[in-house]
C-alpha cells in the first residue's frame, strides 16, 4: 500500500431537511444520510464502498466531490481542503476528479452526439488543442471506434454507452474517479468487460477509485480497501481480502452470508445468518448502535454506547464492541 | 422426474408488431415444471425469459402475438378466452413481479386487496376471507399481521411489499407461481429473507415454482432445475447440479466466467451484444458471440435441444466439446 493518500475524508456528515405533514402541521425533520464517515485513498487504489439502499453512500460520493455540500467534516484532496473552498478554485480542481454515474440511459443526453458528450468537459474547462483527435483518442482508450463520435446515444447498447461515460470521465485526465454503482445496470457477461476496462485504466493512468456498489462480489474483485456503510455509518473498514475472509462485524457477516453463490452444493451446505426486519428509518436512528435492532448479538449495552470505529484486534477498524473475525466458508471458484 | 407434470409449454412463441417490423421476442420454448419443484429460468435482459411468461398469463399488450401451447394440467392457456382465462389466472397459476408497489392499489389496504383475491375465486363470507388473508400474512412472515392487514401498501417496506404479493399470489392455491425477479429490486439481506420464504411456500403448500432471474447465485440457492435462454430459445437445461457442475452450452459456460469470483483473477466478458430480434440471425443466435463456433453453427433453423449426459444442449457442437460430461 503507497503511504501517500490522494484523497482524506474526515468526519464527514451531511444532514438533509425532509418536510413532512403532522396533521395540518408541516415538520421538518433531519435525515442523516451520512454520519462520521472518514476514510483514505491511496493513489493507484481503490476503495469499495458498500451498503445497502438508504447507507448513504451515493451522498458520500457526491460530498466527496462537493457536488452536494457537506454539513460537517472534511474532504482534503491532493492536500487541499474542498469543503469551503471558494467555486471558481474548486472548478480549476474539478478537472482532477470526476464520476461515472450508474445509469447509462440517463447519463448521455439523448439529442447530443457522443463527441458532444465526450468532448463537453474540455469545453467547460475551456481546454485548448484539437478537441476531435482528443475524442477520437479517448474512444479508441474505451474499447469504441472513433468513428463513433458522430454516432447517437440510442445506437448504442448498455455496456458502450458506460463506455462512453468513463471516456468522459477521462477527458480532463482525473487523477481520481468516483465510479457510483457503475456496472450494476450491465448484464453479467457485459458488465466483466467494464470492470476489465477500469482496471486496465487504473493501471496504465495510476487512477485512484472510489468504487460505490451494492453489488459485493464485484467489490471485492476490483477494491484494495473495503468499507462497509450502514445506515450513514461506517461499520468496518479493512484491506479487502480481510474484510471478505474474516469479517469482523455482524453486518458485514450478515452481509456476505446472504450473497447467494453460483454453485449449489456450497449454497446448500452454508450456514447462513438471516437478517430480520429491514433498515431502519434514517430520521430517526436507533439509538447506541445503529445496526442493533437488526443484529444476531445485539446487548443492552448496545442500545445505551455507540461503538467507535477502532482496531479491536481484528487488524482493521471495526465499529462493533463484541466485535469478532469469523473465517467465511465460501468454496473458491 | 417422475412427479405430475403441472405447466406445460410446448414451442411458445411471442412475436411484437412495430413499425420496423416484427420483432421474435420468443421463438419456441418448451418447459415442463412438475408438482412441488422450482424451476429457474436464467438469461440477460432481452432474452425473453420474462415475456415468455407474460405472454402466457395474456399479460402483454395487443401488438404482441402468441402462439404455440401452455397448458396447466390440460388447461390450455393460449388464445383461452376471457372466462376461461379469469378461471385460470390468479386461481391455478399465479404471478409475482420485480416491483410490488406498481402491483398493489395504494388507495386500498393490504387487507382488503388479498380478500378480493380470495374472494373473486372462492365462495367465502368477507369475515372468513379476511381471517384468511391474515393467516396468508402470516404465513409468508409478516409480524402483527391483522394490524399489518388494516394498512395501506406505502406503509409496507419494499421486503414487505413482495411478501404481501406472495401472499396475494398463494391465496387461492394455485398449482404455479410464476416469479418475475421477485428480488431484483431488493437489498441482498432482503432477498435472502424473501427467498426463504418462497421455498417455505414450495415445501410447505407444494407449490411449483417458476422462478425468472439473470441471478445465477440466487437459481443456485433455491431451485432444483434450470432453464437458460438466449435470444428467445432455451440454449440448455438440467438439474442445477448438473448444469453448475458441468454446463453444455458455450452461453452458460460464458455467463459463469464472467462471473467475480473469489480469486482476484481477471474477469472473462461474454464479446458482443446479444441479436437484435427484428432479424434474428440463421442457426444458432449466439454463434456471432461464441468462441466454438463454426461454420456450420450459423446455419439453418435454430439448434434444438438435444439430450448430453443428464442435461439438454442447443450447441451443435455440444458433444465433442463437453465429453466429459457425456461420459
Amino acid at each position: 500500500m503507497s503511504t501517500e493518500p490522494i484523497l482524506t475524508v474526515e468526519h464527514l456528515t451531511k444532514n438533509f431537511t425532509v418536510r413532512s405533514s403532522k396533521g395540518l402541521r408541516s415538520v421538518t425533520r433531519t435525515v442523516q444520510a451520512v454520519s462520521d464517515v472518514s476514510f483514505q485513498i491511496s493513489r493507484g487504489e481503490t476503495l469499495g464502498l458498500v451498503g445497502e439502499s438508504g447507507s448513504g453512500k451515493t451522498t458520500v460520493g457526491r460530498c466527496v466531490l462537493q457536488l452536494i455540500q457537506p454539513t460537517g467534516g472534511s474532504v482534503v484532496f491532493q492536500g487541499r481542503e474542498l469543503v469551503g473552498m471558494p467555486a471558481n478554485e474548486l472548478r480549476l480542481l474539478r478537472r482532477e476528479m470526476q464520476i461515472v454515474f450508474q445509469d447509462p440511459y440517463a447519463s448521455l443526453d439523448p439529442r447530443r452526439t457522443v463527441f458532444d458528450a465526450v468532448a463537453e468537459p474540455l469545453e467547460i474547462q475551456k481546454v485548448s488543442g484539437d478537441h476531435a483527435a482528443r475524442v477520437a483518442e479517448l474512444l479508441e482508450l474505451v474499447g469504441l471506434a472513433p468513428d463513433h463520435a458522430r454516432r447517437f446515444p440510442h445506437e448504442f447498447s448498455g455496456g458502450q454507452r458506460q463506455r462512453i461515460g468513463v471516456a468522459r470521465a477521462l477527458a480532463l485526465n482525473p487523477s481520481l474517479i468516483v465510479l457510483d454503482e457503475p456496472v450494476s445496470a450491465l448484464d453479467v457477461s457485459i458488465q466483466a468487460g467494464v470492470v476489465n476496462l477500469l482496471e486496465d485504466l487504473q493501471e496504465q493512468r495510476g487512477l485512484s477509485y472510489l468504487f460505490i456498489a451494492h453489488d459485493l462480489s464485484v467489490v471485492r474483485h476490483i477494491s484494495d480497501v473495503v468499507a462497509v456503510m450502514y445506515l450513514g455509518k461506517l461499520m468496518e473498514i479493512g484491506p479487502a481480502d480481510e474484510v471478505y475472509n474474516s469479517p469482523s462485524h455482524p453486518y458485514t457477516q450478515a452481509l456476505l452470508s446472504a450473497i447467494p453463490e453460483p454453485d449449489p452444493v456450497t449454497e446448500r451446505q452454508r450456514q447462513r445468518i438471516l437478517l430480520q426486519g429491514d433498515v431502519p428509518s434514517p430520521i430517526n436512528p436507533p439509538s447506541g448502535c445503529r445496526f442493533r435492532t437488526r443484529c444476531p448479538i445485539a446487548q443492552p449495552v448496545c442500545a445505551e454506547e455507540e461503538p467507535v470505529l477502532v482496531d479491536r484486534g481484528q487488524g482493521h477498524p471495526v465499529a462493533c464492541h463484541f466485535a469478532q473475525a469469523v473465517p467465511v466458508t465460501v468454496a473458491a471458484r | 422426474m417422475s412427479r405430475e407434470v403441472v405447466l406445460s409449454l410446448r414451442d411458445l412463441r411471442v412475436t411484437f408488431g412495430t413499425l420496423l417490423g416484427n420483432v421474435q421476442a420468443v421463438r419456441g420454448v418448451d418447459l415442463d415444471v412438475h408438482a412441488g419443484e422450482i424451476v429457474g429460468v436464467v438469461g440477460e435482459s432481452g432474452s425473453g425469459k420474462s415475456v415468455t411468461f407474460l405472454g402466457m398469463m395474456g399479460l402483454l399488450p395487443r401488438s404482441a402475438r402468441v402462439e404455440g401451447s401452455a397448458t396447466v394440467r390440460g388447461a390450455q392457456m393460449v388464445g383461452a378466452s376471457v372466462n376461461e382465462m379469469r378461471a385460470i389466472r390468479g386461481k391455478r397459476v399465479a404471478m409475482i413481479f420485480q416491483d410490488p408497489l406498481s402491483a398493489l392499489n395504494p388507495t386500498h389496504r393490504i387487507g382488503k386487496q388479498i380478500v378480493e383475491m380470495i374472494r373473486e375465486h372462492q365462495d367465502m363470507s368477507g369475515d372468513a376471507a379476511m381471517r384468511r388473508a391474515i393467516e396468508l400474512l402470516d404465513l409468508v412472515g409478516i409480524p402483527q399481521p391483522d394490524q399489518r392487514a388494516r394498512q395501506y401498501p406505502h406503509e409496507f417496506s419494499g421486503g414487505m411489499r413482495q411478501r404481501v404479493m406472495i401472499a396475494m399470489a398463494i391465496a387461492n392455491d394455485p398449482e404455479v407461481l410464476i416469479a418475475d425477479e421477485p428480488t431484483t429490486a431488493l437489498d441482498v439481506t432482503v432477498q435472502a429473507q424473501i427467498l426463504e420464504v418462497m421455498q417455505r411456500i414450495q415445501r410447505e403448500l407444494g407449490t411449483a415454482i417458476v422462478l425468472i432471474t439473470h441471478d445465477l447465485g440466487v437459481v443456485a440457492r433455491v431451485a432444483d432445475r434450470v432453464q437458460v435462454m438466449y435470444a428467445g430459445r432455451t440454449v440448455e437445461r438440467g438439474s442445477v447440479d448438473d448444469v453448475f457442475a458441468g454446463s453444455t452450452h458455450p452461453y452458460t459456460r460464458g455467463l459463469m466466467a464472467s462471473l467475480p469470483g473469489t480469486a482476484r483473477e481477471r474477469l472473462v466478458p461474454i464479446p458482443g451484444s446479444p441479436p437484435n430480434m427484428l432479424r434474428p440471425p440463421a442457426g444458432c443466435a449466439f454463434a456471432p458471440r461464441c468462441e466454438f463456433a463454426v461454420d456450420r453453427c450459423a446455419q439453418g433453423e435454430p439448434p434444438v435441444l438435444v439430450p448430453l449426459g443428464s442435461s439438454e444442449s442447443a450447441c451443435i457442437r455440444a458433444v465433442e466439446l463437453y465429453s466429459e460430461v457425456a461420459r
